[in-house]
C-alpha cells in the first residue's frame, strides 16, 4: 500500500489540503501529519494581528487523515479494482470536537484516528490531533459517508 | 365452550399484536433523536417513512440500524438495509430476524 498514493488521490488541493503525510495505516486506524504554512490564508483575517489556527480549520484536519484517508485506505483494501479510486464520493456527516489548547502558524500537529464503525457506507471515528510536544490539541468525534 | 375457544384461539394472535406494538413503540424510541421533523412523530404507524415523513439523514439512518440491531440484537445486512424505508419495513426485518 502507498500512503502517497491515497494522498494524491484525495479530492483536495491548496489552499484547502490539510494533509502531508501518512504515517500508519491498518484496518483499525490511522496516523498522520500535517504543518500548518505561516503564510495560511486563514491567518490574516484570525484573528486580527493575533494568528491562530481555527478550530474549524483543526477539524478539517482532523477529517482529511482521520475519515477521508482513513476511508480511502479501507475502501481500497475492500475493493480489488483500483481503477475506480478517484470516483470516490465523500461527504462530513458530523462531527464533534472538544479543543484543549491553540495551533500558532508554522506548527506540526499529529492526527490519530481510531475506527468506531465503517458499515452502510459510514465511517465513524474518535479523532485525536497532538502538538510536537505530544500535548493533546483537540479530540472529537467524526463520521462521514464514503464510498467509491 | 363455544366462547371459550374462540377466546383460546384469540390468544397467540393477540400476543402477536402486542409484540408488534411493542416493536414499534420501540423502534419510535430509537428514531426519535435523529428526527427532523418531529410531527412526523405524531401519527407514527406502520407507513411512516423515516426519510419522507420523518427527514432523517442517510447518516443518521445508518446510526438507526445499528442502534436497531443493539437493541433486538439482531444483525441487519446490506440488503435488509436498502429495505428498510419504513416504520413497518423495519417491524418486519425485526421480527424475521427474531424468528431466526
Amino acid at each position: 500500500m502507498n500512503y502517497n498514493s491515497i494522498i494524491s488521490s484525495l479530492p483536495y488541493t491548496k489552499p484547502f489540503l490539510f494533509v502531508d503525510e501518512i504515517l500508519q495505516l491498518d484496518p483499525e486506524g490511522c496516523i498522520g501529519f500535517y504543518t500548518f504554512p505561516i503564510d495560511s490564508y486563514f491567518y490574516q483575517g484570525h484573528f486580527k494581528n493575533n494568528p491562530v489556527t481555527p478550530g474549524v480549520i483543526l477539524t478539517e484536519c482532523m477529517a482529511q487523515i482521520g475519515v477521508v484517508c482513513f476511508g480511502s485506505y479501507l475502501l481500497q483494501e475492500n475493493k480489488q479494482d483500483a481503477s475506480s479510486f478517484n470516483d470516490i464520493q465523500i461527504a462530513l456527516s458530523s462531527s464533534q470536537v472538544d479543543f484543549f489548547i491553540p495551533v500558532y502558524p508554522g506548527e506540526q500537529v499529529k492526527v490519530v484516528s481510531k475506527k468506531q464503525y465503517f458499515r452502510f457506507n459510514k465511517l465513524k471515528c474518535t479523532v485525536e490531533m497532538f502538538n510536537e510536544e505530544g500535548e493533546l490539541v483537540c479530540r472529537g468525534a467524526i463520521a462521514g459517508m464514503m464510498k467509491i | 365452550m363455544f366462547s371459550f375457544m374462540i377466546e383460546s384461539n384469540h390468544i397467540p394472535s393477540t400476543d402477536f399484536i402486542m409484540t408488534e406494538i411493542a416493536i414499534l413503540e420501540k423502534i419510535k424510541k430509537i428514531v426519535t433523536p435523529y428526527v427532523q421533523r418531529k410531527e412526523g412523530l405524531e401519527d407514527f404507524n406502520d407507513s411512516t417513512d423515516f426519510l419522507v415523513d420523518l427527514k432523517i439523514n442517510s447518516a443518521n439512518l445508518v446510526d438507526v440500524i445499528l442502534d436497531v440491531e443493539d437493541e433486538f440484537n439482531i444483525e441487519i445486512d446490506t440488503t435488509s438495509m436498502d429495505g428498510m424505508l419504513t416504520a413497518g419495513d423495519a417491524k418486519r426485518i425485526i421480527l424475521n430476524k427474531m424468528d431466526n
